[in-house]
C-alpha cells in the first residue's frame, strides 16, 4: 500500500524513537489531540517505545466521546419514530445513551442505518420520498465538508425529507480550553493532521503564541507519529514554541480552500457542549439560517429530554488529559466495552477503549514481558 | 454489485412445471403438490443420490464403524450471491469445515430452506446448484431436507441450515482445549477474504474491489495435514466470524495457555489491508470461510507447513505464532514497531469509524 507501508517500517521507527531517546534531557507531556492518533499509538504500541519521561496524553479529538448526551438521546427519540431512517456512521451505534443505544432502537424496530458516506444519506432520501432521512453529523473538522455537502446537495435538489442532526466540534477552542485550565499538565500537542487537511494550519500560531507552546501537525502512521513527537521533544529541549508541519504530504498551510468556502456557506460558529468536559464557547458549527430548514432538532422538536451520566464515569477527567483511562476506578471494571459506562469506552478512537482493547490494564513490564515468547 | 458475482437467472431455464410459478408461494411450504414439485425438479436432480431418493421421513446410511461427529450451523448471509460465492457454497463449507476441524471425515449432510414468499425459484435453484457443486468437490452427499415458507416481509429471502455427521480418524485427538505450551500456531493462508468480499458488496457500503471470498471445503487439505503429522496436531479451528482474533482467544481460553503472534507473518492480501484501513477496521476481527488455524507440537510445524503449502487451498500457508505459558487465556501481538499488543476479543461486529 503506496503511503501506508513506508510509514509503518519497524526499523526506521527504532531509529527515530531512538533520536528521541537522545535528545530528550527532561520529561515532558506532549498531548495528541485527535483520537485516531491515540489509536494509532495504542495499537503500535507507540508510547513503549520512548523514553519512560515522555508521556503521551491523550486528547479529546474522539468525536463520539464529546458528543453531548443530550443529543444522542435526541438521536435515540428521533431515531424511534415510524417513517424516520435514520443514518449514522457506524461507530455511533452502541455509544450509549441514558436508556438505550441506536442497536437496541434498531431491534425494537427502528430503521437505524450504517453508512459510509452523509452523501448516501442523501441517495436514500432520494429513493425513499415517503420517509424522512435524518443524518447523525457529528464530528470535527475531518468530517464537516462532507457534511456540509449533504445539506447542500439537499438543497439544491429541493429535498423535503432530508434533514442533518448536527453537532460539530472545532479543534482550535478546544486546545484554548484545555491550556486555559488551571489544572493543565500539557507542554506540546500533536495537532490533528486529516483536521488540518481541510483547515489548513493558520488558525494554530496565534495559540502557539499566547500559550507559548510547541504545536506539531502530525499524521496517524507510526512514522508519522514518532516524527510529531521527535519535532515536538526538540522544541521543548529548546525552549522554542512554533507552528511546525511534519504532515507535509497531506497538510498545507492555507488547507482545503474548497472545503472552507463550502463550510462557510453551510455553516455558523455556536457554543457547544462537550461530553466530559463541559461548555466550550465558539467550539462548534450549527448549520447556519440559510440551511435551517435541514436541522434535524428544527425539524423533530423533541422535548422532555432527561440525561444521566454514570456517577463512576470519570470520561471527562480522560478527554483534558487529567487521567490516564486505567486510572479511572471503574476501568475495566463497571465499565467495560461490553457495558460501557461514558463514550470513551465505546469508540475504537476513545482512550479508554483503546486502553482496554489492547490490553493497557497490564502494567509496562507485564506487556513487555508477554511478547517474550515470540516466534 | 459486481458481475462476476451473480449468476444470470435470465438464461435459467426451468423444468416443468416449476416455471408456472416463478417465484416462491405459501403453497411450496404447505407439504402438498407444490412442494412436491420443488423436491422433485430441483432438489432431487440436484442433489441425487440413494439415502435422498428413498424420500423417506428420516435418510438411512451406513457408517464405518467407530465415533461419529455431528455439527449443524444457519446461514443468513445478505447479500445471497457475492464475488467467489454464495449461502450455497457457505451452507455446505461451513458445515464440511466444522466437522473437519473437529478431525472428522465429513460424510452425510441435511439441507433445510426457510424461504420467504416472493423469492425467486431461478435464485433458489442457482443456491441448490452451489451447494449440489459445493457437496460434490468435498465429497458428501446431501441426504435429507426440509422446506418451509415464511410470509413476505418475514425472512430475508433464503435462510440455509445445515447438520452434517462425519466420522472421527482414528489415532486423532483435536480440541479447542488441547493446545499445548510450545505448539507452533500456522493458519492456512490469507485472512480476512471473505468478510471483506460480502463488506464490498453489501447495501448502502459498496465499494469497487477485486475481493472474493475464500469460500472452500477445507476437508481435503486437513486430511493432509493429519495423514502427515496427525498426532501432532492439537487444535484445528475454521476462523469464520470473529476471524482469526476470535479463533485464538477462544483456544487460548478453552486451553488455559497464552498464545503471541507475530503480526508481520499473518498473510493479508494486499487489497483486504487497504479495504480494511479505507473503513477502519482490522483484518483479525474480519471473518473466513475457507481457512483453518493449527496448533502442532513444534518438531512437526515445518512439515505440516509444507504439505499445506502444497494444497491449492494452503499456498499462503505460515506459521504465526507460538503457545505460551505467560499471560494464560490472553492472545498477544508483536506489532510492525516491534511493541507488544493484546488482542482482545471483539464485543459484536466492528463498527466502521467516523473519520
Amino acid at each position: 500500500m503506496k503511503y501506508l507501508t513506508e510509514f509503518r517500517n519497524g526499523d526506521v521507527a527504532q531509529r527515530m524513537a531512538r533520536e528521541i531517546r537522545q535528545v530528550a534531557t527532561r520529561p515532558w507531556k506532549i498531548m495528541e489531540i485527535c483520537g485516531g492518533q491515540t489509536h494509532s499509538i495504542i495499537r503500535n504500541g507507540i508510547d513503549q517505545m520512548l523514553p519512560p519521561g515522555i508521556q503521551m496524553i491523550h486528547g479529546p479529538g474522539c468525536p463520539v466521546c464529546v458528543t453531548p448526551l443530550a443529543l444522542i438521546d435526541k438521536a435515540l427519540a428521533i431515531a424511534a419514530q415510524p417513517g424516520v431512517i435514520f443514518c449514522s456512521f457506524g461507530d455511533m451505534l452502541r455509544v450509549p445513551g441514558t436508556d438505550a443505544d441506536l442497536f437496541q432502537i434498531k431491534g425494537c424496530g427502528g430503521d437505524v442505518r450504517v453508512v459510509y458516506s452523509p452523501l448516501d444519506a442523501v441517495e436514500l432520501a432520494v429513493k425513499n420520498p415517503q420517509k424522512q432521512v435524518v443524518f447523525f453529523g457529528v464530528g470535527f473538522e475531518t468530517t464537516a465538508p462532507a457534511n456540509a455537502m449533504s445539506v447542500h446537495l439537499a438543497k439544491r435538489r429541493g429535498l423535503k425529507n432530508f434533514s442533518l442532526l448536527v453537532s460539530h466540534v472545532l479543534v482550535p477552542p478546544a486546545i484554548e480550553a484545555i491550556m486555559s485550565s488551571p489544572e493543565n499538565k500539557v507542554q506540546a500537542f500533536l495537532a490533528a493532521g486529516h483536521v488540518c487537511s481541510v483547515m489548513g494550519y493558520w488558525e494554530y500560531p496565534p495559540l502557539a503564541d499566547k500559550f507559548e507552546i510547541p504545536i506539531v501537525v502530525t499524521g496517524f502512521e507510526p512514522l508519522d507519529l514518532l516524527d510529531g513527537i521527535r519535532r515536538a521533544v526538540i522544541q521543548l529541549e529548546n525552549c522554542e514554541h512554533h507552528v511546525e508541519n511534519a504532515y507535509e504530504r497531506i497538510v498545507t498551510y492555507a488547507g482545503n480552500l474548497e472545503a472552507q468556502r463550502l463550510l462557510a456557506d453551510v455553516f455558523e460558529v455556536t457554543d457547544r457542549s462537550w461530553r466530559g468536559i463541559g461548555m466550550i464557547p465558539k467550539s462548534g458549527w450549527r448549520l447556519n439560517d440559510k440551511y435551517r430548514a435541514f436541522d434535524a432538532e428544527e425539524r423533530f422538536q423533541i422535548s422532555g429530554i432527561h440525561t444521566e451520566e454514570s456517577p463512576l464515569c470519570k470520561a471527562g477527567d480522560v478527554l483534558r488529559g487529567a487521567i490516564k483511562p486505567a486510572e479511572c476506578p471503574a476501568f475495566g471494571k463497571e465499565c467495560t466495552p461490553r457495558r460501557p459506562l461514558g463514550a470513551t469506552m465505546v469508540s475504537s478512537e476513545g482512550a479508554c477503549a483503546a486502553y482496554f482493547n489492547y490490553g493497557r490494564f497490564l502494567s509496562a513490564d507485564e506487556l513487555a514481558s508477554a511478547g517474550a515468547a515470540h516466534v | 454489485m459486481s458481475d462476476h458475482s451473480v449468476p444470470d437467472f435470465t438464461s435459467w431455464s426451468c423444468p416443468l412445471p416449476l416455471r408456472d410459478y416463478p417465484t416462491i408461494v405459501m403453497g411450496h411450504g404447505g407439504g402438498g403438490k407444490l412442494g412436491n414439485e420443488l423436491v422433485e425438479h430441483l432438489f432431487l436432480p440436484a442433489f441425487r443420490n440413494p439415502a435422498l431418493e428413498s424420500l423417506g421421513d428420516a435418510a438411512v446410511f451406513d457408517v464405518a464403524s467407530g465415533r461419529l461427529a455431528m455439527s449443524t450451523d444457519s446461514f443468513v448471509v445478505q447479500p445471497l450471491f457475492f464475488p467467489g460465492g454464495s449461502i450455497g457454497e457457505l451452507a455446505v463449507n461451513g458445515t464440511v469445515n466444522d466437522l473437519a476441524v473437529s478431525g472428522a471425515e465429513p460424510k452425510f449432510l441435511s439441507a433445510s430452506f426457510i424461504l420467504e414468499e416472493g423469492f425467486p425459484v431461478a435464485q433458489l435453484a442457482a443456491v441448490v446448484n452451489a451447494m449440489a457443486e459445493s457437496a460434490a468437490k468435498a465429497g458428501v452427499r446431501i441426504v435429507t431436507g426440509d422446506t418451509k415458507v415464511v410470509e413476505r416481509g418475514h425472512g430475508d429471502g433464503c435462510y440455509v441450515n445445515t447438520a452434517g455427521v462425519g466420522v472421527l480418524r482414528q489415532g486423532i485427538s483435536v480440541g479447542p482445549n488441547r493446545a499445548q505450551v510450545g505448539d507452533a500456531v500456522l493458519v492456512s493462508g490469507t485472512i480476512g477474504d471473505h468478510g471483506m468480499a460480502i463488506m464490498s458488496v453489501r447495501e448502502g457500503l459498496e465499494f469497487d474491489s477485486q475481493i472474493r471470498s475464500d469460500c472452500a471445503a477445507l476437508n481435503g487439505m486437513i486430511a493432509d495435514v493429519l495423514d502427515a503429522v496427525g498426532p501432532s496436531v492439537h487444535t484445528m479451528r475454521d476462523p469464520t466470524r470473529g476471524g482469526l482474533a476470535s479463533t485464538l482467544n477462544e483456544i487460548a481460553t478453552a486451553s488455559n495457555v497464552g498464545i503471541d503472534i507475530d503480526e508481520a507473518k499473518v498473510p493479508v492480501r494486499s487489497e483486504v489491508q487497504s479495504a480494511c484501513e479505507l473503513l477502519g477496521l482490522d483484518p483479525v476481527y474480519v471473518a473466513n470461510e475457507g481457512k483453518a488455524v493449527f496448533f502442532i507440537a513444534p518438531e512437526d510445524a515445518d512439515r505440516a507447513l509444507d504439505v499445506l503449502r502444497k494444497h491449492s487451498l494452503g499456498r499462503d500457508a505460515a506459521r504465526i505464532g507460538v503457545v505460551t505459558a505467560r499471560h494464560p487465556r490472553m492472545l498477544v501481538a508483536r506489532t510492525a514497531m516491534g511493541a507488544n499488543r493484546v488482542i482482545a476479543t471483539q464485543i459484536g461486529e466492528q463498527l466502521p469509524r467516523i473519520c
